[in-house]
């Protein structure tokens, strides 16, 4: 049994934005509902979408930089995984939301 | 900036703090054959036990289960001293997190206090009222601070009045460290190494501090009067009161403390009181369940108690009447008591251990080991003394073995004298050089002659063995055996120890593993080799060079940077500019700061400004109302947490060109007032200082360059320690030095050549710069590359042209000077990608900077 299996709400869709207006490689933040999000659009054309602020210690993740595998935040260079937003260096994971294109616009569920 | 009020569980998973196992219900795991071993405690001692078990295949043979008071995970409570301090981020010293628990499949009861052992019916009782059965049973519920029985030390009920605070966990030291920011005055209680890493520590914040001690000197357990005193000395120069020989008997109140009345009747008045006066074993636990305590919980030599099955490790342990307070015996104890454990070594003993200790206060070097003076008739005792240095060292010796040694004030033969303490390896004839160094060309006992078994690093219990085997395995560089066995990992004072020893171990041969000999991570090529694929393959952006040369093509974040910086260099103008290739600082030409604004920084050259900039500068501060305004130590002005989306029209106003405070690139050239009007000037350094500014700005390198140009070797803009410095030394001659540096190292930069003209200095300065860009690694700043490539070699390429290469590097220079553009005049005026000026954070609230 976990403790932590409860919490399934239910999840809300919000356009934030143009695929666009994220360029290749890189991340621009949004607000989605009343969450801050960070979306990015890596340079194999996948949307992946982060909470905005680093759980480190509040760094702007959508400044950070990417590859296929992990996110690396500009503060103090932690990286996290996209897979799980796990961090290799035992941080707290960073929370991730699902995004997607729909006709050129940018989803997120939170 | 003001941090988010909820502290986070150290090394603790996200949602949730218990790690996913439940308490093992009994009957549901009836089926599982294992043990069920039971550990009490998640400190130093528990988690290393748990950990040795685990190395010896003991998940298999054992349901493992830890209880810790703490919601944390298992930190290194030593480097609470280097957190207090600021030196150290909290999150460095995790050593297992929650899910490293889960992923070993220990169950993890943070947060959870054992309250009884019945163990009779060999059941654990815990405060949440759970009943979890063992076969096996270790305590290691460690110490908690010694609170002296001072009055109004407690409030009604009996919990520490507010403002006074032990020094013992993590929960502590956050709260010393919110008191310190709020606070001015301290009292310490207690003089000895955790007194004293507090009184720094707190200081170092800014605290005024005042220590209070009961001995009538500093350290008393570890030292005699002599070096007590010569302690004090050193501590006192820090800005430290000492009051020696008098108690600390009433806490003065009313409500929270607010002074500690001394015994003589002295009154301190202070906001914080920090109790360092000594730890007592937690036995408690023990005691309730009817376990023999005395000082400690009594174990034999397997480390059992009087009950067979129960067993106590670490600070809680009474071994031979000893009880420790230092992690290294923990760690003997967690190795012995795995061996019988597990069965590896059903009759592995424990007889008791030496003890090293060092005090880790910054401008205070204390070590000492074993006793400090002579005992017995025979014992030899060589003393050094040298108190106007604040210097005392001395060695205790008999029957031809180290028994003690005390070194403060130099400690650079702790090394040695610890092997020999260790290891009572045979000593000098010549007692005295077990102290100083005797220049008769005798070397000192090796890395070499180290047995294998001898303990490398005290923190993580690393052995040379250890560190021979992890380079035997694979890891050849330093950082990857470091990252392998953690020895180096915890308070750091054995990395060069370490370094010395894969050296050694690799046969010198450190770059077997290829990875530390690359320019960037990614890229399994060193630099000469990647230069030339670039070239020859035409690679003119990033996701090019990754493309064709990365293992798969895959694109690596961290090698970003560094492959940006080298295609600037290879290719000029023709570079392809990828945006994703460059750190944020890159992006848009300014420094980021902690809460995500950016700093500005225009540039001044040579540090002389006019005051119709200085006017452009105070109205686009006011405009922006840019939080603060600083003279920078760069000799330049800073304007600090500005927005991301008002840099353009604050670059646009201020219509100067930056100042590159924020690349790894040139960065500026301090000079001083020089011959037009100081009085011992012998050349014009700010006319000089201006003019290499004006030509290598913006150059970008492979680490920050800086220079100073100075009008005599009174040295007034410190060009003895920069990149490049520069001395006007008279008769219109000029010293050039290089790789000098005054920041996290300190080195002074050696003197390349004395030239006589300001041309040469600048033909000089440039080719030095182009041939340390072709050829330092990514970040290796002048003062490792010069030391690397050495000064001699250096002057045949540059000065004697030995490589026929300076025609070449002076044209390449010149192709990068020509290439140089102000960033502020040309993003500020068209964005280079969608958003490039768009805030990151905080999107809902607004940024919270101190305003000064
Ligand atoms: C602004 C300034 C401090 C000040 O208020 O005076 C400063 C601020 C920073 N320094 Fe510095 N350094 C400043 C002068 C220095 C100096 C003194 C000097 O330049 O004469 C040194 C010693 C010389 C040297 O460079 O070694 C210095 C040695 C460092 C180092 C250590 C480098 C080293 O290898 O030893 C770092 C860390 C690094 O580069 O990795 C650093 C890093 C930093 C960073 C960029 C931290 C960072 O990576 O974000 C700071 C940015 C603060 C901000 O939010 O903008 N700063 N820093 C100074 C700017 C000078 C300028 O006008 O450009
Ligand atoms: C600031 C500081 C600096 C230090 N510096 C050094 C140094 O430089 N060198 C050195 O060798 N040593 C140093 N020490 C000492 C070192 O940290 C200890 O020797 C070491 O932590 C002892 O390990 P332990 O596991 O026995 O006790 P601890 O690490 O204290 O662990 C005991 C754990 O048991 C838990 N516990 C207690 N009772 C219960 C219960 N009933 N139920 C559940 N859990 C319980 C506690 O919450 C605690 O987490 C320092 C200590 C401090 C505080
Ligand atoms: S400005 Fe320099 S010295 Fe000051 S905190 Fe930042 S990096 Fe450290
Ligand atoms: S804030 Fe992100 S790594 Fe520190």
């Amino acid at each position: 049994m976990s403790l932590t299996g409860v919490a399934t709400s239910t999840r809300a869709a919000y356009t934030v934005g143009r695929v666009e207006d994220v360029p290749p490689g890189e991340g621009r933040a949004f607000v989605a509902g009343n969450v801050q999000v960070a979306v990015f659009r890596l340079r194999d054309g996948s949307l992946h979408a982060t909470q905005a602020a680093c759980p480190h210690a509040g760094g702007p993740l959508a400044d950070g930089q990417t590859d296929l595998d992990v996110l690396v935040c500009p503060l103090h260079l932690y990286a996290y995984r996209w897979s799980d937003g796990g961090s290799s260096a035992g941080l707290r994971a960073v929370r991730t939301y699902p995004v997607r294109d729909v006709d050129g616009d940018l989803v997120v569920d939170v | 900036m003001a941090r988010t009020g909820t502290h986070p569980v150290l090394g603790g998973r996200l949602a949730g703090l218990t790690s996913l196992r439940l308490a093992d219900n009994d009957s549901l795991d009836a089926t599982d054959p294992r043990g069920r071993l039971v550990v009490v405690g998640n400190g130093m001692a528990g988690a290393r036990f748990v950990e040795e078990v685990l190395g010896r295949g003991g998940g298999d043979q054992f349901r493992i289960t830890v209880f810790g008071e703490e919601l944390h995970g298992n930190y290194n409570r030593i480097m609470l001293s280097p957190v207090l301090a600021g030196e150290e981020h909290e999150d460095g010293i995790v050593l297992n997190s929650h899910d490293w628990y889960a992923d070993n499949r220990v169950t993890l009861r943070a947060g959870i206090r054992v309250e009884r052992i019945d163990t009779a019916a060999k059941q654990v009782l815990a405060a949440d009222g759970s009943i979890t059965p063992y076969d096996h049973l270790v305590l290691a519920t460690g110490s908690r601070s010694f609170i002296p029985p001072m009055a109004g030390i407690r409030d009604a009920d009996g919990g520490l009045l507010p403002g006074v605070l032990g020094f013992r966990t993590i929960d502590e030291t956050r709260a010393l460290l919110a008191a310190a920011a709020v606070h001015q005055r301290a009292v310490v209680l207690g003089g000895g190494l955790l007194g004293l890493e507090a009184a720094r520590a707190l200081q170092a914040h800014g605290m005024q501090v005042e220590l209070v001690h009961a001995a009538p000197h500093l350290m008393n357990a570890q030292l005699d009067a002599e070096a007590g005193a010569i302690l004090k000395r050193s501590v006192e120069s820090l800005g430290i009161t000492v009051h020696l020989d008098v108690l600390a008997s009433e806490v003065a109140g009313p409500g929270r403390m607010r002074g500690v009345v001394l015994a003589d009747g002295r009154r301190i008045d202070a906001d914080l009181l920090v109790v360092a006066a000594g730890v007592r074993a937690n036995t408690d636990v023990a005691v309730l369940s009817g376990l023999e305590v005395q000082r400690a919980v009594v174990v034999d030599d397997q480390l059992r108690t009087d009950d067979p099955d129960v067993y106590a490790i670490g600070e809680c342990a009474q071994h031979r009447g000893e009880v420790y307070g230092l992690v290294a015996p923990a760690w003997e104890h967690a190795r012995v008591l795995a061996d019988v454990l597990t069965g590896t070594d059903p009759t592995a003993e424990y007889h008791g251990s030496r003890t090293a200790t060092k005090l880790k206060v910054a401008g205070v070097d204390v070590a000492v080991m074993g006793i400090s003076a002579p005992e017995r008739d025979d014992d030899e005792f060589l003393v050094i003394s040298e108190p106007r240095r604040g210097v005392h060292l001395s060695v205790v010796v008999r029957d031809d073995r180290l028994v003690g040694a005390t070194l403060l004030g130099d400690t650079r033969k702790v090394a040695a004298l610890a092997q020999a303490f260790d290891r009572g390896s045979p000593l000098p004839e010549e007692r005295i050089r077990l102290l100083v160094d005797l220049s008769d060309g005798k070397a000192d006992v090796g890395v070499a002659e180290l047995p294998g078994d001898s303990q490398v690093c005290n923190c993580n219990g690393v052995s040379k063995q250890g560190i021979c085997d992890a380079v035997a395995g694979g890891c050849g560089s330093v950082g990857a055996v470091m990252d392998r066995t953690r020895a180096g990992k915890g308070c750091g004072s054995c990395k060069g120890l370490v370094k010395q020893i894969v050296e050694w171990a690799a046969d010198g041969d450190v770059a077997e593993d290829a990875s530390a000999g690359w320019y960037v991570p990614g890229i399994p090529l060193a630099k000469p080799a990647l230069m030339a694929a670039i070239r020859e393959q035409d690679l003119r952006s990033v996701s090019a060079v990754f493309a064709a040369l990365a293992p798969g093509g895959g694109e690596d974040a961290k090698s970003k940077m560094g492959l940006t910086s080298l295609l600037k260099l290879v290719w000029g103008v023709d570079f392809l500019p990828e945006k994703d290739g460059e750190f944020i600082n890159d992006r848009v030409h300014g420094n980021i700061q902690r809460d995500g604004t950016f700093s500005v920084v225009p540039q001044i050259k040579g540090g002389v400004t006019t005051p119709a900039q200085l006017r452009r500068i105070a109205d686009v501060a006011e405009k922006f109302e840019v939080p603060m305004v600083k003279i920078t130590g760069g000799q330049r002005i800073d304007l600090l947490g500005v927005r991301k989306e008002d840099l353009p029209a604050m670059w646009n106003d201020l219509g100067m060109p930056s100042g590159y405070a924020y690349g790894k690139s040139f960065r500026t050239v301090k000079t001083c007032v020089g011959s037009d009007f100081c009085r011992f000037g012998l050349g014009d350094s700010t006319r000089l200082g201006v003019d290499l500014e004006t030509r290598f700005q913006g150059i970008e390198s492979p680490a920050k360059l800086k220079m100073a140009v100075v009008g005599c070797p009174r040295n007034c803009a410190e060009a003895y320690v920069k990149d490049v410095g520069v001395v006007a030394v008279g008769n219109g001659r000029w010293e050039v030095y290089v790789g000098g540096a005054a920041g996290a190292t300190i080195r002074k930069g050696d003197l390349l050549a004395t030239v006589d003209s300001p041309a040469a200095v600048i033909e000089l300065t440039g080719r030095f710069l182009q041939h340390y860009r072709e050829n330092a690694n990514w970040l290796e700043r002048t003062y490792d590359f010069v030391p690397r490539i050495g000064l001699e070699r250096i002057r045949q390429v540059l000065l004697a042209d030995s490589e026929g290469s300076c025609a070449d590097l002076d044209a390449r220079m010149q192709r990068s000077i020509d290439a140089y553009t102000d960033p502020w005049g040309q993003d500020g005026k068209q964005p280079a990608t969608p958003g490039q000026f768009r805030t990151s954070l905080p999107l809902i609230a607004l940024p919270q900077v101190p305003v000064r």
